[in-house]
C-alpha cells in the first residue's frame, strides 16, 4: 500500500512541477494546488499504514494495547491543508487582480517590477 | 470528574506538573505580545490615530521581553517551555538558546526602528487596511521561528511570517506591487513547501519532530535511511528563503515594489530566518549533513557574494540596488556555514546580526533619499547634501557599515571570517570576501556621490515644494548608525554572544539537556 501511494505522490509532484514551470499564472496556481496535495499525501504515507484501529487507550492502561493508527500525521496534514488552502485562496485573488491590472496572465510579460529597458547606472556626472 | 471505577491517572508521566513561575512565561512573551497587539489593532481598526503608538508600545514590550530572555539565556544556558504542559518530545516546545535569543532581540529592535519610519511614510488609509496588523503578525512569525523547538512548528511560523509579508507587500495594490508580490508569493511558497516535504520525510525516518530529540537521534547514528535526500531538500528550501545564488532572483524582483519600511523589515528579517533555519538544522540537528554540504555552501557563498556585488554595481534604481546588497550579505554569512568551525560560525552569526540592523538602515536610507529627491533613479537624484546635511552624515555611516569599513560593525565579523577561511586554506573565499567588499564600497560610494554631492538634477517645480526630512524619518536611520558604530567601537559583548551562540550550536548538549533532561 505504501509503495502504491509513493508512486501516486511521485506522479502528483511531477504534474505539479510541470504545471508550475508554465508561463501562465493560472496553470502555476493549479500546480500549487497539486503540490500541496502531494505533500499532504506524502506526510500521510511516511506516517505508515499500521492498522485501522483508532488510537484510543483502554481505561486501565497507559499505552495502547493493540496496534493503532498513527494520529500525528493526520494532525500535521490538517494543519498543512488549512495553510495551503488559505495560501491558494490568497494567490487566486492576487493572480486575478494582477491579471486585471497588468492585462496579462503571461509571467514573462509581467515586467513592471523588473523593467526590460533598465539602463546601466550613470558612469559620471 | 473521575467517575467510579476509573483509575486515577498519573499526570506526571506525560505532563509537566509543577506550575510555571512568572519568570518562565518570558519564553512565550515575545510571540504572544505581537499577536495580542495585532488582535487589538483589528478591533481598533477605525481609530487610526492609535495604531502607530499602540504598535510601537507593543514593540517596546517585545524588545524588553527579548532582552530579558537574552540575559536569562546568557546566564543560565538554554531554557524551554512545554506548550500545554506536555512533556517533550510529545508536545510542542519553545526552546531558547543564545542564537535564538540574539536573533529575536534584533528582530524586535529593527521592528521598532522601522515602525518609527513607518509613522512618516505609511499613509492613514493603509493603517485602515491593517498595515500595523500585518507588521506585528510578521514580527510574531519571525520571533516564533527563532524561538521554537519543534521542526513542524518552525514550518508553521514560516507560513505565518510569509502570509503577513504577502499582506505588507501587496497593501496598496499598485500594479507594480501586484507584479512583485505574485513572483515573491509563488517562489516563497514553493520554498516553504519543500521545507514541509523534508519535515514529512524527517518524521517518517526519525518518528519525532522535536528538535532536541532529533539532535539526539542524529548524533547517535540512528537515522540511516535517506538522510541525504531530506538534507538536500532542507538546504535547497532554506537557501531559497535566504536568497543565496542561484536561488536569489526573487529578491531584487520584489522587495522594491513596496514601502521602504516594509522592504527594510523584509531585508532585515526574512532572509535571516532562512539563515537561522540553516544554522539550526544543519549545525545543531544534523551536524553530519552540515559537514557533507559544507563544500556546497562555500561555492554558494562565493557565487552569492560575487553576484550580489555585481548586481549592486549594475543597478540604477537605488531601491533595487539595495536588494543586491542584502544578497551579498547573505553570501558572507554562508561562508561561516561553508567552513563550519567554531570561529567561522561565530563570525557568521555576528555578521547576521550586523546585517539585520544595517540592511534595515540601508533600505530606510534609500527610502529617505528617494523621497527627498523625488526619484529612485541614480540618473535623477542629487543635491541631498544641501537639502539635508544630517542625512548625509547618516548615509555615510550606513555606506561604510555595509561595505565593512571601520569604525562600523561590518569590519569585525568579516575579519573573523577571513581569518577562519585562511586557517582552512580557502583562499578563493578570502579573495571573494575582499573583492565583494571592494565592489560594494565602489557601488555604494557611487550612490553616495550621486545622491548627495552632485547638484540637484530635477527642477523643484517638477516635484512640488522642497520636502523637509522630518524627525521620524531621520531618527530611525540615525539610531541604526549609532548602534552600528557602537558595535564597531566596542565589539566585545556582541562577539562574545556570537561565540556563545556558535558554541551552543556545535556542542548541542546544553540545548538537548534542557528539553530532554533524562538523556
Amino acid at each position: 500500500m505504501e509503495t502504491v501511494l509513493s508512486v501516486v505522490v511521485g506522479l502528483l509532484f511531477a504534474s505539479a512541477v510541470y504545471l508550475m514551470l508554465s508561463l501562465h499564472t493560472i496553470r502555476m496556481l493549479l500546480g500549487v494546488v497539486l503540490l500541496g496535495n502531494a505533500v499532504n499525501l506524502l506526510i500521510f504515507t511516511v506516517g505508515r499504514f499500521r492498522s485501522d484501529v483508532p488510537p484510543i487507550i483502554p481505561v486501565d492502561s497507559y499505552v495502547p494495547t493493540t496496534d493503532v493508527a498513527n494520529p500525528l500525521p493526520q494532525a500535521l496534514i490538517l494543519t498543512a491543508i488549512v495553510i495551503s488552502f488559505s495560501f491558494f485562496v490568497f494567490l487566486l485573488v492576487l493572480a486575478y487582480r494582477a491579471y486585471q491590472d497588468l492585462g496579462t496572465d503571461d509571467s514573462d510579460k509581467m515586467r513592471l517590477a523588473e523593467p526590460v529597458e533598465d539602463d546601466s547606472p550613470p558612469r559620471g556626472y | 470528574m473521575a467517575a467510579a471505577g476509573v483509575t486515577k491517572i498519573d499526570r506526571s508521566l506525560a505532563m509537566v506538573t509543577e506550575a510555571l513561575s512568572a519568570w518562565d512565561w518570558l519564553v512565550i512573551a515575545p510571540v504572544a505580545l505581537p499577536f495580542l497587539g495585532a488582535a487589538a489593532l483589528l478591533i481598533l481598526r477605525k481609530r487610526i490615530a492609535w495604531h502607530a503608538p499602540a504598535s510601537i508600545g507593543v514593540m517596546l514590550l517585545m524588545l524588553a521581553a527579548n532582552i530579558g530572555l537574552l540575559i536569562r539565556v546568557w546566564n543560565e544556558g538554554p531554557i524551554h517551555m512545554a506548550m500545554g504542559s506536555w512533556l517533550p518530545p510529545f508536545g510542542i516546545v519553545f526552546a531558547v538558546d543564545t542564537l535564538g535569543a540574539i536573533f529575536a532581540t534584533i528582530t524586535a529592535f529593527t521592528g521598532l526602528v522601522c515602525a518609527i519610519f513607518a509613522t512618516a511614510e505609511v499613509e492613514a488609509t493603509e493603517y485602515r487596511y491593517g498595515y500595523f496588523t500585518f507588521y506585528l503578525l510578521m514580527l510574531a512569525g519571525v520571533t516564533g521561528a527563532f524561538l521554537t523547538g519543534d521542526i513542524f512548528n518552525l514550518y508553521v511560523w514560516f507560513e505565518v511570517l510569509l502570509i503577513s509579508s504577502f499582506g505588507l507587500l501587496a497593501l496598496g495594490s499598485n500594479p507594480i506591487q501586484l507584479d512583485g508580490t505574485f513572483k515573491y508569493a509563488i517562489l516563497n511558497l514553493v520554498a516553504t513547501t519543500l521545507f514541509l516535504i523534508s519535515v514529512g520525510l524527517i518524521y517518517g525516518i526519525a518518528g519525532t519532530l522535536n528538535m532536541a530529540d532529533l539532535a539526539v537521534k542524529a548524533r547517535s547514528g540512528e537515522l540511516a535511511a535517506p538522510v541525504m535526500s531530506f538534507g538536500a531538500l532542507l538546504t535547497f528550501a532554506f537557501l531559497m528563503k535566504a536568497a543565496a545564488f542561484p536561488l536569489n532572483a526573487w529578491l531584487p524582483a520584489s522587495y522594491h515594489v513596496t514601502r521602504s519600511t516594509s522592504a527594510a523589515l523584509f531585508a532585515a528579517l526574512l532572509t535571516k530566518v532562512g539563515v537561522y533555519a540553516l544554522l539550526r538544522t544543519l549545525v545543531l540537528l544534523f551536524p553530519e549533513l552540515g559537514q557533507t554540504f559544507a563544500p556546497i555552501f562555500l561555492i554558494a557563498a562565493n557565487a552569492t557574494m560575487l553576484i550580489g556585488a555585481l548586481g549592486l554595481l549594475a543597478s540604477s534604481d537605488i531601491r533595487r540596488m539595495v536588494g543586491w546588497a542584502v544578497i551579498s550579505g547573505i553570501g558572507v554569512i554562508l561562508v561561516g556555514l561553508g567552513i563550519g568551525e567554531m570561529a567561522a560560525l561565530s563570525g557568521a552569526i555576528a555578521y547576521a546580526v550586523h546585517s539585520m540592523v544595517v540592511m534595515a538602515g540601508l533600505y530606510l536610507l534609500a527610502g529617505a533619499m528617494g523621497w527627498l529627491s523625488g526619484s529612485d533613479s541614480l540618473f535623477k537624484m542629487g543635491g541631498l547634501a544641501v537639502q539635508s546635511p544630517g542625512l548625509l552624515l547618516c548615509g555615510l555611516g550606513i555606506v561604510l557599515a555595509t561595505s565593512g569599513l571601520p569604525p562600523f560593525s561590518g569590519l569585525w565579523p568579516k575579519a573573523i571570517l577571513v581569518e577562519a577561511a585562511l586557517s582552512k586554506n580557502a583562499y578563493l573565499t578570502v579573495v571573494v570576501i575582499l573583492v565583494n567588499g571592494l565592489l560594494t564600497t565602489i557601488a555604494l560610494g557611487r550612490l553616495f556621490a550621486f545622491g548627495f554631492w552632485r547638484e540637484a538634477q530635477l527642477e523643484r517645480t517638477e516635484i512640488g515644494a522642497t520636502p523637509v526630512l522630518s524627525m521620524s524619518r531621520m531618527a530611525p536611520i540615525a539610531i541604526i548608525v549609532m548602534v552600528s558604530l557602537a558595535f564597531g567601537l566596542y565589539p566585545e559583548p556582541w562577539l562574545a554572544a556570537s561565540r556563545q551562540a556558535a558554541a551552543g550550536l556545535l556542542d548541542g548538549a546544553a540545548y538537548i539537556n534542557t528539553v530532554l533532561p533524562e538523556g
